[in-house]
């Protein structure tokens, strides 16, 4: 969870879909708590389900916001050597990233993330989630005041 | 739109490939009908994208999906191939909405079929139809799910 206060926003993402890009630009900076629930779409994105698992590789080494903002921020740059760079970046032990992000373990994570959002009638992304009330697509002006208050 | 509990009409059309699909190859397994009004609207493309994923769960319960469009089965195999997915992709075409309107689905002023769900039974009768407040509104992966769940009791 990033945040300490403030309301829950749960958010099942794409991490190489751009309107989640868009999404995060939006909520960095406001005062909630949130939760990320990754909701890969591979026949419409082909890499992010590797991406998906390659972040919680980072959340294993303490590093999941850091690398979910590097993710965001620059999706142009979603191959295996620009994760390795990234990783660098970031200070985290690159042959573990590698072993981690190819576990069972990371695997299961993100598809139980992906089940939950399917059990929720999640059906584009990014989807929110504020006090239980799903909010699919990009977050409006309305939402966003909402939740800076 | 028609009730569960009534027989399936027949059908028989072209898929994104050219083969043909009818009723009755859909025996004895659970179908569901993805009634959409139009190939590369953003919605349905999102709708497809997120039923490719659950297939294998679907495939599980003895359970198939079919879309079905108005549009020609050239303009759905470049659909298919833009959303990924496999999901076999029912041409409408001619003579127009045949099929949309034997099952109810049929918006006449608009000429396409409304976005509805509707799964067939093994044994080709309805079992269970959806369709949303709005076509705008998509359904989620989980009434299909929660269908066969209702159906299976």
């Amino acid at each position: 969870m990033l945040g300490d206060d403030g309301p829950l926003v749960f958010e099942y993402a794409d991490l190489e879909c751009p309107y989640c890009a868009k999404a995060n630009l939006l909520l960095t900076d406001l005062p909630v708590r949130r939760v990320f629930r990754h909701f890969p779409i591979v026949s419409k994105h082909p890499r992010a389900r590797v991406l998906a698992h390659a972040l919680e590789a980072a959340g294993v080494q303490g590093r999941f916001w850091e690398m979910h903002g590097s993710l965001l921020v620059d999706q142009g740059h979603l191959d295996d050597p620009h994760l390795w760079e990234r990783c660098e970046q970031l200070g985290l032990d690159v042959a573990r990233f590698d072993a981690d992000r190819r576990s069972e373990a990371v695997a299961e994570r993100v598809e139980r993330d992906f089940r939950s959002g399917v059990r929720a009638g999640v059906m584009t992304t990014p989807t929110l989630f504020v006090d239980g009330v799903a909010r699919p697509g990009v977050p409006g002006a309305e939402l966003i005041s909402q939740l800076s208050r | 739109m028609i009730e569960a509990g009534a027989a399936a009409p027949d059908f028989s059309l072209s898929d994104q490939d050219g083969h043909t699909v009818s009723l009755k190859d859909l025996e004895g397994q659970n179908s569901v009908l993805v009634f959409f009004p139009a190939a590369f609207s953003p919605v349905c493309t999102d709708q497809l994208s997120v039923y490719e994923e659950v297939l294998p769960d679907l495939r599980a319960r003895n359970a198939a999906l079919y879309g079905v469009s108005v549009d020609n089965a050239f303009s759905l195999k470049a659909f298919q191939g833009s959303v990924g997915t496999t999901i076999p992709l029912l041409s409408d075409f001619h003579p127009k909405g045949a099929m949309a309107q034997a099952y109810g689905v049929w918006v006449p002023d608009r000429g396409v079929a409304t976005r509805a769900l509707i799964m067939i039974g093994p044994d080709l009768e309805v079992l269970w139809t959806h369709q949303p407040p709005s076509p705008l509104e998509i359904p989620g992966a989980n009434l299909i799910f929660d269908a066969l769940d209702a159906v299976a009791v």
